[in-house]
């Protein structure tokens, strides 16, 4: 039961919104090495999510709590050229730390609803003035340059400054990616893996902190661990 | 109108570290006591490893009433004091000792005598001038078998350095001498500690584990740590640490003696015509109740102590209960224990299992353990490494120079590095100052419209100067452990909100300068104790909890063989 991949909520639905399979058969590769470099989630299941749709299949689209379509494929773009995928596996987009920021914009970051409106307009107003295209059609390049004038602070129309919302969205993205899959991010562990980080368990052995060991992850939420469900009712 | 209740004993104000431990001596005299508690009961179950939400959210302190009240701050007089976001202590059964890193230290014997010894062995001008320090009402040798007794109660783990005068060099030979050993042998080591240990003997210093208030083993009926990680800003999943909830509360429990309410929010500690106090006031909900006591003692945190004093007022203590000579809130000071360094190794350390007080000590530049003579400060700081890590902040470390802070080489540095730097914990003397004080702010209130308390104080020239020094001698451990890239913090400079706060209530002889006694009851109010940090007039170079209820038992026991005098019965 401990690691029952079925209780974590980041793998129990299948993400594939349209606007995501331009890019999936991109990052396929990545991220298929990175279940093979460090996870032990069964592949098929790993392979089910990041599949695009085929012809026969009906492509789940995935909702957003708090973001418009919008703003949702702004932050989606940020989040990747912040802690991108690339040769070294997947990253904050492959995570989902979007769904990671919108989920916590209906709740614990409520207050900042504002802040990232108007920052991601501000970003994609720049992206059409400079470009003639939406922020998440430009090129990685053209990203990396207008989001360096963001944390420059060379762009208006934020709540506050340009920099303090990259660095909001910059600590959103570590949130997101390395927090527990419980809060919709880290999803398939990829954040942990990408560390090394064993993940969480009840106790760890002498061995477990010496360099002579190697410790096999454990993938799974602090959700998973009997103690913090609430399965079985009633249970010890 | 409040609702009378029927009259006890004794009122404990707050059931945490403190309050949490002198009700089980005032128990086991026989009196009966009224826990007034602002939090709830919690249990393992509430205390996931969930970072996110211990860390990062600080839950369970967001939910709490500390944090409609957390106190405003500012560096002196010349600035306007402004509120941050997290009060440090927390409002449950148990307290602060819930998800507190339990390191339980007892101070050393010059941190008792600082004025005195000082002025003995490098004369009475080394003294900051401008300092309030003054020499304990009593030595370390009184407190001695009250340390004992927690160490027991609660259960610590530790190895003695002094036992009745002989010397272990794999404890603390500095320590002051110890009746006997620790009730439990340390936490263990692990590879990285080991090799700190082993870089500290290269350099001639004598390295240690130390103390902490959680279980190396089986003790009672607890379990011995699992060092799972999340201990830190989080409650022990096993009850392996010696918390209070889990020790000397349930213990008083027992004797049907401890009536433990929670969600009380005291709102005052009234006082009848003779200038005693009668009681406690405070809100439960919408219901305003009034517990008669022949005692109170108020075992809050140190900035509600002064805060519930100086909201007290009556006609008798028209600035504040037991504060007609001015000295409550007066002597404040929060610990130095910012300023660390931060080193990156080039191997992994393999620190993703452990907890802060599962450490390394050096007391070799700590309190007067060295020669002061070529110096030009008093005092000094505890170097201390530990295994704590968790993902969320081992991705936001520093990347020292060596690569960007977004982007593929950002990536690429944090999952070569994520496991391979330490930052040092070094805890230094700190003095109380005539500048440095607590006070209710004019303008800021709570959600009930009650004063918050504003804290004024920043440190001086002192703790700066020994920030510097153990910096240097911190840079140089970590280098002879194999560091190759090494970060210094700033010295510092506003002593902000901190779990380690003293001062407001002082413990002294002299009635003019303190606000209790040398048995911790007001000078001006002869039925009324209080417990915590807000007595210690020094801070010495290491954690303040152990001290403060080793304090706490001493005076609940003091009260017990002097029932009669004191609670006027």
């Amino acid at each position: 039961m401990a690691n029952n991949k079925n209780s974590t909520r980041s793998t129990s639905d299948s993400s594939t919104a349209p606007r995501f399979s331009r890019r999936a058969l991109l990052k396929q590769a990545g991220v298929a090495s990175a279940v093979a470099l460090g996870s032990s989630a069964p592949l098929a299941n790993a392979a089910s999510d990041h599949t695009p749709p085929t012809g026969n299949s009906i492509p789940v689209r995935e909702a957003f709590e708090t973001l418009t379509a919008a703003e949702s494929e702004t932050l989606d773009a940020m989040v990747d050229r912040i802690l991108p995928s690339d040769a070294n596996g997947p990253g904050a987009r492959e995570a989902r730390a979007v769904h990671f920021i919108d989920r916590a914009l209906a709740g614990y970051l409520s207050s900042q609803r504002t802040t990232y409106a108007l920052g991601l307009l501000a970003i994609d107003t720049a992206a059409q003035t400079q470009h003639g295209k939406a922020f998440h059609l430009l090129a990685p390049a053209q990203q990396d340059a207008l989001l360096q004038a963001v944390a420059n602070n060379e762009i208006d129309g934020f709540a506050s400054t340009g920099a303090a919302f990259f660095s909001l969205v910059r600590n959103h993205t570590i949130d997101g990616t390395f927090s527990d899959p419980y809060y919709g991010g880290n999803r398939d562990y990829i954040g942990w893996d990408m560390l090394g980080y064993p993940g969480v368990r009840m106790g760890a052995s002498p061995a477990d902190v010496r360099d002579e060991e190697t410790i096999a992850p454990s993938h799974q939420s602090a959700y998973d661990l009997p103690p913090f469900t609430k399965q079985p009712v009633g249970g010890a | 109108m409040a609702e009378q209740l029927q009259k006890t004993d004794v009122v404990v104000i707050g059931l945490g570290a403190v309050g949490g431990v002198a009700v089980l001596p005032l128990v086991s005299a026989g009196l009966r006591v009224v826990g007034l508690e602002a939090g709830s009961w919690l249990s393992t179950r509430d205390f996931a490893p969930d970072e996110l939400r211990n860390n990062s959210r600080d839950w369970p302190q967001s939910v709490q009433k500390a944090n409609q009240e957390v106190p405003t701050s500012r560096a002196n007089e010349s600035e306007t004091a402004t509120q941050g976001s997290g009060h440090p202590m927390m409002n449950a059964v148990g307290g602060t000792s819930l998800h507190y890193w339990a390191q339980s230290w007892r101070l050393s014997p010059w941190d008792f005598k600082v004025v005195s010894e000082t002025t003995r062995r490098y004369g009475a001008a080394r003294l900051p001038a401008d300092s309030t320090v003054e020499d304990w009402p009593f030595a370390l040798e009184e407190l001695e078998p009250f340390y004992d007794k927690v160490e027991y109660a609660l259960g610590v783990s530790g190895i003695a350095g002094n036992v009745q005068g002989r010397l272990n060099s794999n404890g603390n030979i500095f320590e002051g001498a110890r009746a006997r050993e620790y009730p439990m042998p340390p936490l263990r080591s692990s590879g990285f500690t080991d090799m700190m240990s082993d870089a500290a003997r290269r350099l001639g210093w004598h390295p240690f584990q130390g103390p902490a208030a959680i279980n190396s083993q089986l003790y009672g009926n607890r379990p011995g740590c699992l060092y799972h990680g999340f201990c830190d800003r989080g409650g022990c999943h096993v009850s392996a640490k010696s918390s209070t909830a889990v020790t000397t509360i349930p213990e008083a429990m027992k004797s049907g003696l401890l009536d433990v309410v929670t969600h009380a929010r005291v709102m005052k500690i009234v006082t009848d015509s003779n200038g005693r106090v009668s009681g406690v006031e405070y809100r439960r909900g919408n219901d305003t109740l009034f517990q008669p006591a022949d005692v109170v003692l108020l075992a809050s945190h140190t900035y509600e102590n002064s805060r519930i004093l100086l909201l007290s007022t009556s006609g008798d203590f028209p600035n504040g209960l037991a504060n007609n000579a001015g000295q409550v809130g007066r002597h404040y000071f929060s610990h130095h224990q910012g300023a660390p360094v931060t080193a990156l190794f080039p191997h992994n350390l393999h620190n993703w299992y452990g907890l802060p007080a599962q450490g390394v000590a050096i007391d070799d530049w700590a309190d007067d353990n060295f020669d002061h003579g070529d110096v030009d400060f008093i005092g000094g700081g505890n170097l201390w490494v530990h295994t704590n890590r968790r993902p969320m902040s081992a991705a936001r470390m520093s990347t020292f120079g060596r690569a960007p802070s977004w982007g593929s080489e950002w990536k690429a540095f944090i999952m070569q590095n994520a496991d391979r730097s330490n930052s040092s914990y070094i805890q230094k003397t700190t003095l109380p100052y005539e500048s440095n004080y607590l006070d209710l702010d004019p303008t800021v209130k709570d959600r009930l419209g009650i004063p918050v308390i504003r804290i004024t104080a920043e440190y001086k020239e002192n703790e700066l100067k020994i920030a510097a020094f153990t910096q240097d001698k911190m840079e140089q451990w970590f280098r002879e452990a194999g560091a190759v890239e090494i970060l210094r913090s700033g010295l510092g400079r506003a002593m902000g909100p901190s779990t380690h706060a003293y001062g407001g209530t002082r413990m002294g002889d002299n009635a003019r300068s303190n606000v209790v006694d040398r048995h911790g009851f007001a000078h001006e109010v002869p039925n009324l104790g209080v417990l915590g940090a807000s007595v210690m007039g020094t801070s010495g170079a290491r954690n303040p909890t152990l001290t403060a209820q080793a304090l706490a038992w001493r005076t609940a026991e003091h009260l017990a063989q002097n029932w009669q005098r004191i609670a006027g019965a």
